[in-house]
């Protein structure tokens, strides 16, 4: 799959996500290019979250959801799922009581069946080694670190080509965090398209080819991973010291 | 020995009934959170179906299995009909207009069929009394029993085998990454409103074989004591449902076997202070639901 077109690969137009009284997202444009790791940054309630969320169907969204010539407005997180596009959730959220092995099973469940299903779920467990040893155990008795790889693992199970990424270094051991971070680049590599939220900015700019800031839901600064690193605004709000 | 043997078959598959009709139950509260109280309708509902096939003389096995088809069929428009368009309603909403379920069926099956119970006639054999050398059994309270352990078992495959069983144990817990998953909410909540009723359509099945009638009324006291065994096995937890279906019907048959006589009218008083005090030592049931819903 070699980018056929200079269209942008997602394209969020005058996005704006509401909760009832309270509006989450106010305004969003943002573009996301084939093959690049994207970088939304911004502080606790800033609309990062919420972004994603209307993304895959499961906030309210209003604006334009452009997804390779597709249209996502009002669709199903069921259907947006189908044309390619995964969210690893903030906290992981795997399904504590059902094993890891059913865990990868329900990922991919709804896109492939019988042999290619098995076929996923042993080459997710060849990315990830660790999951091979705990297949069988539930998901609940997984470290942190552990729990992180399998919702990353359940994501790709259904094979996206944009894989929306929210939170997947938060609370994780350093060591954790390095296999993150290496683990995002090498999907970048193999023709994944990542959109990434992080609190860790450092970290997230410096693998980024473009990154976004968001604060109160509204946008206030977009650059390439280089030059967010170098603004003033990043220094003193995320990169202290 | 015959006699104390037997009532701890007949506390068995008593308890069988209660468990099937609290998991049918827990079945679909652990999905949707909702208290279904028009369950004991369904049941009513598939004694009718199978008094209706006996009386198109239908083998047994077929009108057993016409019922539960019945109550499995009608738990999936109930849920078409009246939970779909709530969904987004609160639980007491959502409770509310299970009552009016309820209540709707309830006088249709007292103005279009009849107030007054029907005679279902079940083929004498099931009746009788199978010996063991010294021991003699009821054959209805060891069928029931085989068709409880067999219900569960089958639920149990189901629910560990299947993609289907596997997306009902994970919406159980994050419903919304099961949507992400790409696995239509639609469905999950379909195939569990019929399962549900497939479990009280078995259970009427094993109660009316033991009374040999149905009439509109059949379901209410069962699945209130269902919904007691499913408060004191964990709302929501289809281990528990099972645990406290069993618990309260083997409690009930012995205090109804072995209070003294004088005892006996406040039965019902002993039970529910058992419940009481299994509540007060495990306030969550005895084996909690694991909701995976975000601290």
């Amino acid at each position: 799959m070699t980018p056929t077109s200079s269209a942008p690969f997602l394209t969020v137009t005058d996005l704006s996500v509401r909760y009832g009284a309270v509006e989450a997202v106010h305004g969003l444009s943002l573009e996301v290019e084939r093959g690049s790791i994207t970088v939304l940054l911004g502080a606790n309630g800033a609309g990062k979250s919420s972004t994603l969320a209307a993304l895959t169907g499961i906030a309210p969204a209003k604006g334009g959801l452009q997804f390779d010539g597709l249209s996502l407005t009002g669709m199903m997180p069921e259907e947006i799922v189908r044309h390619g596009i995964a969210l690893c959730p903030e906290g992981r959220r795997v399904f504590p009581s059902l094993s890891v092995a059913d865990n990868l099973h329900l990922g991919g469940a709804a896109h492939v069946k019988g042999d290619a299903l098995a076929a996923r779920i042993e080459a997710e467990l060849d990315r990830f080694p660790i999951l091979r040893e705990r297949f069988h155990q539930r998901a609940g008795l997984l470290s942190g670190g552990e729990q992180q790889m399998l919702a990353i693992a359940r994501a790709l199970m259904s094979a996206p080509r944009l894989l929306l990424l929210d939170e997947p270094s938060l609370g994780l051991a350093p060591k954790v965090v390095d296999q993150v971070f290496d683990l995002v680049l090498s999907l970048r590599d193999q023709g994944i398209t990542i959109l990434l939220v992080e609190q860790n900015a450092e970290r997230a700019l410096d693998i980024a080819n473009r990154g976004y800031v968001l604060q109160s839901g509204r946008l206030v600064l977009s650059g390439s991973g280089a030059e967010l690193a170098g603004s003033d605004l990043i220094r003193q709000a995320y990169l202290a010291g | 020995m015959d006699v104390f043997l037997q009532q701890c078959l007949n506390a068995i598959s008593l308890g069988g009934i209660y468990a099937l009709l609290a998991l049918g139950l827990a079945v679909v509260f652990s999905i949707v959170s909702l208290i279904n109280f028009a369950h004991g309708e369904l049941m009513t509902l598939a004694g009718y179906a199978i008094y209706a096939a006996l009386l198109f003389a239908m083998p047994l096995p077929v009108a057993l299995g016409a019922g539960v088809i019945a109550a499995a069929l009608a738990a999936m428009a109930i849920e078409r009909v009246a939970f779909r368009p709530m969904r987004r309603a609160d639980a007491t909403s959502l409770l509310i207009t299970s009552f009016a379920v309820s209540v709707i069926l309830r006088v249709l099956f007292q103005n279009g069929i009849s107030a007054r119970p029907k005679p279902v006639a079940l083929p004498p054999e099931l009746s009788g009394v199978v010996t063991f050398g010294p021991v003699h059994l009821s054959v209805i309270a060891l069928a029931s029993i085989a068709i409880t352990i067999l219900s569960l078992a089958a639920l149990s495959l189901f629910l560990t085998r299947t993609t289907m069983g596997r997306a009902m144990r994970a919406a159980a817990e994050d419903f919304q990454v099961l949507r992400l998953m790409g696995i239509r909410a639609n469905r999950v909540i379909a195939v569990a409103f019929a399962i549900s009723g497939a479990l009280a359509g078995v259970s009427a099945a094993l109660w009316i074989a033991q009374r040999g009638s149905v009439d509109p009324l059949m379901g209410f006291v069962p699945v209130l004591k269902a919904f007691i065994a499913a408060v004191i096995g964990g709302l929501g937890s289809l281990p528990g449902a099972v645990a406290g279906g069993f618990a309260l019907g083997i409690a009930e048959v012995l205090f109804q076997a072995f209070l003294p006589p004088e005892a006996l009218p406040f039965r019902d008083a002993f039970v529910l202070s058992l419940v009481v005090a299994v509540l007060i030592w495990r306030p969550d049931g005895l084996i909690p639901a694991k909701t995976g819903r975000r601290s």
